[in-house]
This record gives C-alpha cells, structure tokens and sequence, in this order.
C-alpha cells in the first residue's frame, strides 16, 4: 500500500499551543516533514507529516492530545507551473475529491511533493499511477 | 435469585404504619425537647403562634414554622444548639462560600446515630466484614471523610482513609491494599480512572474495585453509566448534608432511589413558592425534620435540594421513602434570560455523547442585556476527525441537544483534553461572571 500515515491533532487556537506540540516531538527526535494548520475560531487541527509516524502518534497521545492518523498519498509533484494542475485534473476527471491538500518541497530533490486526503484512496492510486504520476511511499518519506 | 442484606432487618423492613406510628412519636417528644432546650426554637414557634402541645399526629406538621440555611447563618455559631457546647463531642464546619460558615455539632448519640445510618446504606449496597474501603473524601471540617470512615468500621470493613488528592498514590494503595470499593466525588472518581489509564493501571482488570459510593455533588444517570462502562464498578449515588450529619443514605443494590431512613429523618417535598406540600412523585424543594439527633436538631429544615418521593416500598424489602432523584440544590440553579437550567441537565446530555469527554465546565455571562451561556467540553480521541467541518458539526450538535433539554441557546466550545480543572473535591461545574 503506497498511503502514508498522516498525524491530525486538535488543537485550541490559543497562544503556546504549537510550541508545546513541536516541543513533544523535537524532544522525541521526530522530524515534521510538512505540515498545515486549519482553523476555525476557538481550534483547529494541525496535520503533518513525519519521519516515523508510529513515535509521532504515540508520543503525542502518551502526551494528553488528541490525537489520530489518517491515511493519506504523497504524491512525487513536477515543480515547475502546471505541476499541481496535472495532478488535481487527473483526480478531478476521474470523479475522485479532494478533501484538502498541502505540499512541500525537499532540499534534495528537484520535485515538490504534494500531500492530497481524497474521498476514494484505492481509486487515486490507481488513475494517478495510471497516469505515470510517481506515489512516495512510507519508506520513502521516512528518508527525505 | 437475589439476596439482600440488612443491617438491621427489624427496622429496616418494618410495615409503613408501624413506621409511622414511629416518627410521630418521635416528632412529639423532638417538638418538646426543642422547645424546651433551644431559645432559638421557642422564639420561633412563638412567632408562628404554636406551642408543642399542638402536634399530636404526623399531619400536624404543617403547623409548624420553616427554618433556613440562613438561619444556621445568623446563629452562628451555636445558637441553634439544643445542647450546652460542653455535651458536644466533635464539631463540623461548612465551607461557607456565600457569606459565614455553618457550624454543625454531635454529641456521643449523634455520631451513633449517623454511623447507623450509613451502615444501614453501606450494608444495603452489599459491603461488610472482608471489604476494603478507601474514602476518599476530605477529612477534617468537612463531613464526607469522618461520616464514612465511622459508618464503614461500624460494619466491620477495612478503612483505607486517604482523604482526597495524591492520586498516584490513591492508585497504588488502592492496587496494593485490594480496595473493593471507593468513596469520593464522581467528578474526583473520574480523575482517578483517568490517571489510572495513564499509568497504565486498569481499574477494572488491575484492581479489586467493585463499588463506588459518589456524592457530594449531583450527578446523572449517564455518568454512572460512563463510570460502571469504564471501569465495571458498581456506581452508587450518596446524599446527606452537613446540617442533616453528613453523608447519611445510599441507594440501594436496585438502584433506584436513595433509602432515607423514616426512625431518624422525617422527609416532605414542598413547592419551593408557596411552601405547600407536594405530594409522592411531584418534583420540589426537600424540607426535613430530625427525629433522633439532639446537639442541633432541625424542625422543618429546608435543605434546597429539589427531589421527588416515592414511597412505594423498594424491591429490595425496604419500606422506608426513597428519594427518587437529587436534580441539584436550588443554589446551584442558574437563571438564564429567565430560565431556569440545573448543571446536571447539561451533564445529562453531555454525557451521552461519546465524542465529548467526562468533564465539562459552563461559563455563563452577560453581553449588553442578554445572558450568555456556554459549554466547555473536551474533544476525546475517540471522536475526533481531522476534518473541521466533523468538529463544526459535532459541536452544533451539541449545542442542538442542550436546546432540545434546556430550552436555552448554549454555545459550545471544543477544548483539548485535560484542559478543564480536574477537582479532587466537589467539582466547580459554573463559573458564572456576570456581575449582578
């Protein structure tokens, strides 16, 4: 299975909150790959990606957040214009929705990776490879 | 088949006439011996314009005048006494959070008398001889940990007296020493079993615990069945108050109402505005009269707290009133625009939401004219979505279900877990900031 394990937590929208979830995992030694923050008035969720989801989770659960993995694919994103477009297009005529997204890009490589949570994982997996569009895998991102 | 114990069968299961017959032999001598020993208690018969020798059946009770919290208040400190303070063996104090204390005495028969009451209660949820009971209520001033600590050496049972807080330590003693049952708030139980979890002690494969007797504060049937879900104890639910003795009557092993025991405490439900009486199964404010207590005995004392009575005898065997349900003291009550809302209404709906945690706190102020009221509820892991719009929704459903119950608009306000103040003692379930 090429999907990727995502952390979410809620979180209150209030100052310090952030550092005390970044201070749990440096002091863990887990490194964030990506990471977004959605909000909405008194809390948001904070979702990212990192090197060894199985700690991450576990350290921030042992640490009182609420805390759950969600699965989500890494897509390999050209980054030059029209890399995004050649992505969501392929989704987007295949019928599969994309609930949100983020991306980021590496020091090494000369490609973006792009992190999509869609409604029908097996089905974008499918027509994206189908496309000849390159999915990280766990593995992958662990080495970045 | 079902075996139920008594602590003492005779009175216990005594017919409701004998019973009866009882009290108002009790009330007559009780009438007398106030008059007679407390200045307080002939002034205000005087004023009402009845003397002893009126009451001759239990349907004169009527004729006597109420007395009020506020009352204990403005004697302070004894001058409600019956007796000299030297016939008093020990003193209790209320935490006084609206103006004086109120100071509470036993004489050497007063303590008796509560210890019976609780190992008749005690009994009744199936403890004795062989059990090892952690109270953990606050010893000292307040009444929860010495009431408890006598009624359960009374019947016999081990006391493990660790009073309230040091939580990690309740847990080890309670693993090491094989607690069978506990005494202490719900809201502090729910701590323990939370702090449990966390060092990764199950309450109910790791321990011996079966029983847990909560009060001291009000509240729901939901929460009891969080609490026996979680941890497969026995939940039962405690009431008395300090001007009574302290904690005096359980439920039962049914479940189904508190026994008040009919020889000690005469109980009436009355309607809060007008002070008529209320008959079995109508909701009002408990009015009660003591029958065998003589350091600060109480005629027509009103507790506060709205409850309704059934009398119907209990399948247990029991014939003594049960009360059927405590919605809460009448000063907990908030007003909100002009409706009335108990914390444990709130409670009752919050807790039959999985999404929402075991604690929750409702914040009430004002903007401009209007009231405002909102709930803080912790977001569990079980129930949480990394998708907004999930937590948007659960939290307008919630806000929905509190309508539906309160007929209150109540905002709702997610919050991490852990955020809201855990209480070791009786838990602050409103804070209330509107300055009146």
């Amino acid at each position: 299975m090429v999907a990727i394990k995502q952390i979410s937590l809620f979180v209150e929208n209030k100052p310090g909150r952030m550092a005390k979830v970044s201070k749990t995992l440096s002091d863990a030694g887990v490194n964030i790959r990506a990471l977004t923050v959605a909000e909405a008035g008194d809390f948001g969720v904070i979702r990212m990606v990192v090197d060894d989801p199985e700690k991450g989770y576990k350290v921030l659960h042992d640490n009182g957040f609420t805390v759950s993995e969600t699965e989500v694919l890494a897509v390999e994103m050209k980054d030059i214009p029209g890399g995004l477009y050649e992505i969501v297009n392929t989704l987007g005529e295949s019928d599969v929705n994309v609930d949100y997204a983020y991306a980021f890009v590496t020091t090494k490589a000369e490609r973006a990776m792009l992190i999509i949570r869609v409604d029908n994982l097996e089905k974008a997996r499918k027509v994206l490879t189908g496309a000849g569009i390159k999915l990280a895998t766990k593995d992958e991102i662990q080495k970045i | 088949m079902a075996m139920f114990d008594y602590w003492n069968p005779h009175i216990e299961r005594m017919p409701a006439e004998d019973l009866c017959k009882l009290q108002e032999e009790r009330l007559k001598s009780m009438v007398h011996y106030v008059y007679d020993h407390s200045p307080f208690y002939k002034e205000r018969f005087k004023e009402a314009g009845v003397v002893p020798e009126d009451i001759k059946e239990l349907s004169d009770l009527t004729k006597l005048p109420f007395t009020y919290k506020v009352d204990l208040r403005n004697t302070y400190p004894t001058g409600m006494f019956s007796l000299p303070r030297n016939r008093i063996v020990r003193y209790h104090v209320s935490s006084g959070t609206t103006g004086k204390p109120t100071v509470v005495g036993y004489t050497k028969d007063d303590i008796e008398m509560w210890s019976d009451s609780l190992a008749r209660a005690l009994t009744s949820i199936g403890l004795g001889r062989g059990d090892v009971i952690q109270v953990g209520y606050g010893y000292g001033l307040f009444t929860g940990g010495l009431g408890l600590h006598y009624g359960a050496e009374k019947i016999g049972a081990t006391v493990l007296p660790t009073g309230t807080g040091n939580t990690e330590r309740q847990i080890m003693l309670m693993q090491d020493l094989g607690s069978t049952a506990i005494a202490c708030t719900p809201s502090y139980f729910l701590h323990i079993a939370e702090v449990a979890e966390k060092m990764g002690v199950s309450i109910r494969d790791d321990t011996s615990l079966r029983v847990g007797v909560f009060g001291a504060e009000p509240w729901s049937d939901e929460t009891r069945r969080r609490i026996e879900e979680a941890t497969g104890i026995k939940a039962y639910d405690i009431f008395g108050t300090s001007e009574m003795s302290g904690p005096l009557f359980t439920e039962c092993q049914c479940q189904n109402g508190i026994h008040v025991w009919s020889d000690m405490f005469l109980i009436e439900v009355i309607d809060p505005k007008t002070g008529e009486q209320l008959p079995d199964g109508e909701t009002g404010e408990l009015v009660i009269t003591t029958l065998n207590k003589w350091a600060i005995p109480l005629i027509r004392y009103r507790i506060g707290d709205l409850t309704v009575i059934n009398s119907e005898p209990c399948e247990c065997g029991r014939t003594h009133p049960r009360l059927m349900r405590i919605l809460g003291r009448t000063d907990d009550m908030i007003v909100i625009r002009g409706i009335n809302v108990f914390p444990s209404q709130v409670e009752s709906v919050l807790m039959t939401i999985p999404e929402v945690g075991d604690h929750y706190q409702i914040i009430v102020d004002r903007k401009g004219p209007l009231d405002i009221m909102k709930v803080m509820v912790e977001v569990t892991e079980t129930g949480f979505s990394d998708k907004i719009a999930d937590l948007m929704s659960l939290s307008k459903m919630i806000s929905k279900e509190l309508k539906g119950v309160l007929n209150v608009v109540a905002g709702v306000e997610l919050v991490e877990p852990g955020t809201i103040p855990r209480s070791e003692g009786k838990a602050v379930r409103v804070i209330d900031k509107r300055k009146v």
